[in-house]
């Protein structure tokens, strides 16, 4: 079989039918080894992964300026309203406040066969007040943009935080960060998604539909853009005023196929086109257009693809794959409040607790396993100039030779744990994800590194004796201490004796986290380097949703539990 | 405290948004909110928050072609801005030919769904309802870690052929994680309703997380297999809601749907659950007291969509049933699963072997075809031995057919209103019984408390 790795289906479909849940895409894959070179030199240049990881290894320094458009300074009349409100909070009796003013835009349009099902541009401004009143955190928000309801907002969460300052045993204690009165940071784009003409996106869209329906047995071709700009302006009482942009860009495309009696149907969606921290130019370099008929061909061939035969095997996970298992098995279990408890009713504990007995102890794998949390990698979807409390961007190592050293945490996390690892700076992890919601410890981008070797995908492959490649994500389940999980995919081949030599479907892989990362024995080289992401990190109560990236090299993993979960 | 938007207010701003457009047709919406919430972890409050917001959304229509535009301020320039806006858009949109037209007037019926106590709970409230619960656990050396929202929402639908609905209305929620400091026992607890009036009292909650957190200490791990479960009426809305979904005409008849008949055509009057089972939706049933309308202001009547285990009606949109020569049917939002009386605690009393199951977590869809879905037990499994709960055991993974899991059923309690989301958010409401359920199939045992 030859290696058409192309195309990972996705999520539309698992999003509608699971419902709610998180919902992730995965990077791209080149159509072939001789488009590959040329694929991956175009995508070396417009998405820099190769830079980025390198960037992953780098310390952040301050904040970059955006290099390409610098949307127009803010409005000051903004920063007077801010400084109104963090007046207002101080003379009730804050000891601490900040504001966050944030115009949300979100445009997008969604296709199905030759129909538009959804053309939306919107757009929503509000702000949001966060006290420390007698140790205590309050916050209050309001869309009215009004000098007199930015004090009164103010005084609300004073109040509140007052009121909570009933229930408290210890008193907020807040990292120190240094202040930042001017400052400045955008998401790096060529083009701004916003200034393209509606009917350039529709006519893609449309005429992706329509390569994928050509392919026989392709029933239904639903594609879709959606594009998000936040403009927030910052300021706290310690004397920060920072103004950011952030920009994001998601193209998504998913094909159906129907047996022809109805008794089955199956979809392959665009796993290996990620959201990215991009611009416009990002929707022409992934190109739809010429990717439909392969997912659609794919569609139709899992009709017919072999059933698994349940067991052991070395699995090969492409990193459309394997970003959302390095979200779900190291990005959830490394967030400090989740460790301590913090979120114990909703999105869980960790594994990986008590801190003094896993921080620069815990072995999650072996020595070639190095992870970093990085919120300065260009092209990711959680980097920022600085985080929703006036920290700037940082990486950080979580996991370095295979043991775990560091946790993500905020402002007033970080001293929870800074006698375990000197750190006594916040991490810059907080994020709210609109102005009326309260901002708290979120993930960053958190990658595995690529290894030393320079192994292609190919050399793994050929490499593995009994084995499966797996690409895009498809069902994820993990427990709510992040130990017993079940992963599917999208795409399924099967590796004998070094090749690829067919399709298999209706499989999962079952494990437990610590036993499954020690079972990692072979990571793809720098140039196999690609971020998968997602807009639906779903934490807190109310639940809040986040975009975050992972990048990752494709990996080796041995003697995997495979299932059909249909007859586990 | 900010007030939602009233009838006679919400008329009056959709009209003046309605004015400003030039379209064929247009359609506003008008959305209210205030939201209060309070968290606790470590038995004191962590976060907290109270917001409102004030949206609109106008469509505008050019013959088949539309677009829409949401906003949040509502000065005259940015009405006239966002109205130009999607009439630009709609003119540059393709024809639609599966676009209906707007509705005219419509007859509404009312329900109760707001509650003044509700609307009017305070953060201050909040801060003791929270220590109903902290003080509890803090008095038992337990660590508690809880989540308290109340929202009031208006929503109003106004459109250029003729058509104004409203609908105010208030729901709560009150959840609970209790935990033991070495974090060997786990138990939860929660209660929902539209009155923060009707739920149950913090103490309450506290006190049955508190006994399944004690109960689940020392758990043993089970040989997967498939078992008798007894699921609590939240585990089963946990599951149970995952069909609203799936209750699709359109993709049923083009075979993309579990209710797909093979050979074509759908699953309707055929047997598809237990035949003493039957699902609803119905704004006027107390238990549920759903808006009485769509978003585009579509009367939404009682709907039995399986009556006595037999399909009766699958959802289809306007579009689709004239195109199907149809009737249309809005999806379910609210439902409600009945067939039997009956405690949690009567119905243990009626096993002879099996686990006793609090909730689920983490529930992903795994096949569509057959409603196959993943998930985990969390925060309370019990072994019952003839009628008694005689012991903990650790969590398990399931791989199960909703439908297969709604046939395999032994015994039928009565049905309740439950916290079926995961996140303890606010969700449209799930009324649910407890069940017996047998060959559940449980594929791996975790190690998570």
């Amino acid at each position: 079989m030859k290696l058409d790795l192309v195309g990972i289906p996705v999520v539309e479909c698992e999003r509608e039918f699971a419902g709610g849940g998180p919902t992730e895409q995965g990077p791209r894959i080149p159509e072939s080894r001789e488009s590959m070179s040329i694929s991956r030199r175009s995508f070396v240049q417009q998405t820099s992964a190769a830079a980025a990881a390198a960037a992953a290894v780098i310390p952040a320094g301050t904040p970059r300026l955006a290099a390409m458009q610098q949307p127009q300074q803010g409005d000051p009349s903004l920063k007077l309203l801010a400084m109104r409100g963090l007046d207002a909070a101080r003379s009730a009796g804050a000891e601490y406040a900040d504001i966050r003013i944030v115009d949300l835009r979100t445009q997008s349009v969604q296709t199905r066969n030759q129909r538009v099902t959804r053309l939306g541009d919107d757009e929503t401004l509000g702000f949001g007040v966060r006290a420390v009143a007698n140790g205590a955190w309050g916050f209050a928000a309001s869309p009215v943009l009004e000098r007199g309801e930015v004090v009164k907002v103010a005084r609300q969460a004073v109040t509140q935080a007052l009121a909570n300052s009933r229930a408290i045993r210890d008193p907020v204690s807040l990292a120190p960060v240094r202040a930042y009165p001017d400052g400045f940071w955008a998401t790096a784009i060529q083009q701004d998604p916003f200034e393209v003409p509606i009917e350039e996106k529709i006519d893609l869209l449309l005429e992706a539909n329509q390569a994928a329906l050509a392919v026989n047995g392709a029933r239904f071709a639903s594609s879709g853009m959606r594009f998000v700009r936040q403009r927030t302006t910052f300021a706290s009482t310690e004397g920060s005023v920072i103004e950011q942009t952030v920009v994001r860009t998601y193209p998504t495309m998913s094909v159906t196929a129907v047996a022809s009696d109805n008794s089955d149907f199956q979809t392959r969606a665009s796993g290996e086109i990620a959201p990215m921290g991009l611009g416009y130019e990002y929707v022409r370099d992934v190109n739809l257009i010429s990717s439909a008929p392969r997912w659609a061909r794919q569609a139709v061939e899992k009709l017919s693809a072999a059933p698994v035969e349940p067991g052991a095997y070395d699995l090969v996970l492409h990193p459309s794959n394997l970003f959302l298992t390095i979200h779900e098995s190291i990005g959830h279990p490394t967030e400090l409040d989740r460790a301590l408890g913090y979120e114990a009713n909703y999105a869980g504990t960790s594994f990986l607790y008590p801190p003094n007995e896993m921080i620069g102890r815990f072995r999650y794998g072996p020595e070639i396993m190095n992870v970093q949390a990085d919120r300065t990698q260009h092209g990711a979807l959680a980097t920022v100039g600085w985080d929703d409390e006036g920290v700037p961007a940082d990486s950080w190592p979580i996991i370095k030779d295979g043991v775990f050293v560091d946790y993500q945490t905020t402002r007033d996390q970080v001293g929870w744990i800074s006698d375990l690892t000197g750190v006594t700076q916040s991490h810059g992890c907080s994020h709210a994800q609109s102005w009326d919601r309260v901002q708290f410890q979120r993930m960053p981008n958190v990658s595995l590194l690529p290894g030393a070797e320079g192994y292609s995908l190919e050399d793994i492959i050929e490499a593995t004796d009994n084995g499966i490649l797996i690409i895009g994500r498809g069902s994820y389940s993990i427990d709510q201490q992040r130990y017993n999980f079940q992963f599917g995919g999208q795409v399924f081949f099967e590796i004998k004796g070094g090749q690829l030599t067919r399709m298999l479907k209706d499989l999962a892989y079952q494990g437990t986290t610590p036993e499954f990362w020690n079972s990692l024995d072979m990571l793809g080289g720098a140039s196999t380097y690609e971020l998968g992401g997602t807009f639906g990190d779903a934490k807190g109560q109310p639940a809040q949703a986040n975009a975050v990236s992972h990048g990752c090299p494709p990996s080796r993993f041995r003697n995997v539990q495979v299932i059909d979960p249909s007859k586990a | 405290m900010a007030d939602i938007i009233t009838r006679d207010d919400a008329r009056a701003l959709a009209t003046r948004i309605l004015e400003q457009s030039s379209a064929d047709e247009t359609e506003v919406r008008i959305e209210s909110g205030l939201d209060g919430n309070t968290r606790f972890a470590d038995n004191q409050i962590s976060t907290s928050a109270d917001s409102r917001t004030l949206d609109a959304t106008i469509l505008a229509r050019f013959g088949t072609r539309s677009a829409s535009v949401a906003f949040n301020r509502f000065d005259d320039r940015t009405i006239t801005a966002a109205t130009a806006k999607a009439e630009r858009l709609a003119t540059l949109a393709p024809e639609n030919d599966e676009q209906m037209p707007l509705l005219g007037a419509q007859e509404f019926r009312s329900n109760n769904a707001f509650s003044d106590v509700t609307a009017s709970l305070t953060a201050d409230a909040r801060v003791d309802a929270a220590r109903g619960v902290i003080e509890r656990a803090t008095r038992e050396g337990l660590v508690s870690t809880g989540f308290i929202q109340r929202v009031a929402n208006a929503y109003a639908v106004t459109n250029s052929a003729g058509l104004f609905a409203y609908h105010r209305s208030t729901l709560a929620s009150y959840t609970t994680t209790v935990r033991t400091r070495d974090g060997s026992g786990s138990g939860w607890a929660g209660s929902t309703h539209n009155a923060w009036s009707s739920m149950d009292a913090p103490v309450e909650l506290a006190d049955r997380a508190i006994a399944k957190a004690r109960q689940s200490v020392g758990a043993v791990a089970i040989e997967p297999g498939a078992y008798t479960v007894l699921l609590e009426p939240t585990a089963v809305g946990n599951l149970v809601q995952l069909l609203r979904g799936a209750l699709d005409a359109r993709a049923a008849e083009e075979g993309r749907s579990y209710f797909s008949a093979v050979g074509g055509g759908t699953k309707i009057d055929t047997q598809v659950i237990d035949e003493r089972l039957s699902l609803t939706s119905d704004p006027s049933d107390p238990l549920l007291l759903d808006r009485p309308f769509t978003g585009e202001g579509q009367p939404v009547e009682r709907t039995n969509w399986i009556e006595n285990g037999v399909l009766a009606n699958l959802a289809t949109s306007r579009y689709w049933a004239q195109r199907q020569d149809g009737v249309p049917l809005s999806s379910p939002t609210g439902i409600n699963l009945y067939g039997g009386e009956g405690s949690v605690e009567d119905l243990i009393a009626q096993v002879t072997q099996g686990l006793l199951v609090t909730r689920f977590w983490y529930i992903r869809g795994v096949d569509p075809r057959s409603l196959l879905y993943t998930g985990l037990t969390r925060d309370g499994v019990f072994r019952i031995e003839d009628g008694r709960i005689v012991g903990a055991v650790k969590n398990m993974r399931f791989n199960e057919s909703v439908a297969a899991m709604l046939n395999n059923v032994d015994a039928i309690g009565g049905a309740v209103r439950v916290v079926a989301s995961e996140s303890g958010g606010l969700g449209p409401p799930v009324v649910v019984p407890p069940l017996v359920v047998r060959d559940f199939h449980l594929t791996s045992v975790s190690e998570a408390v």
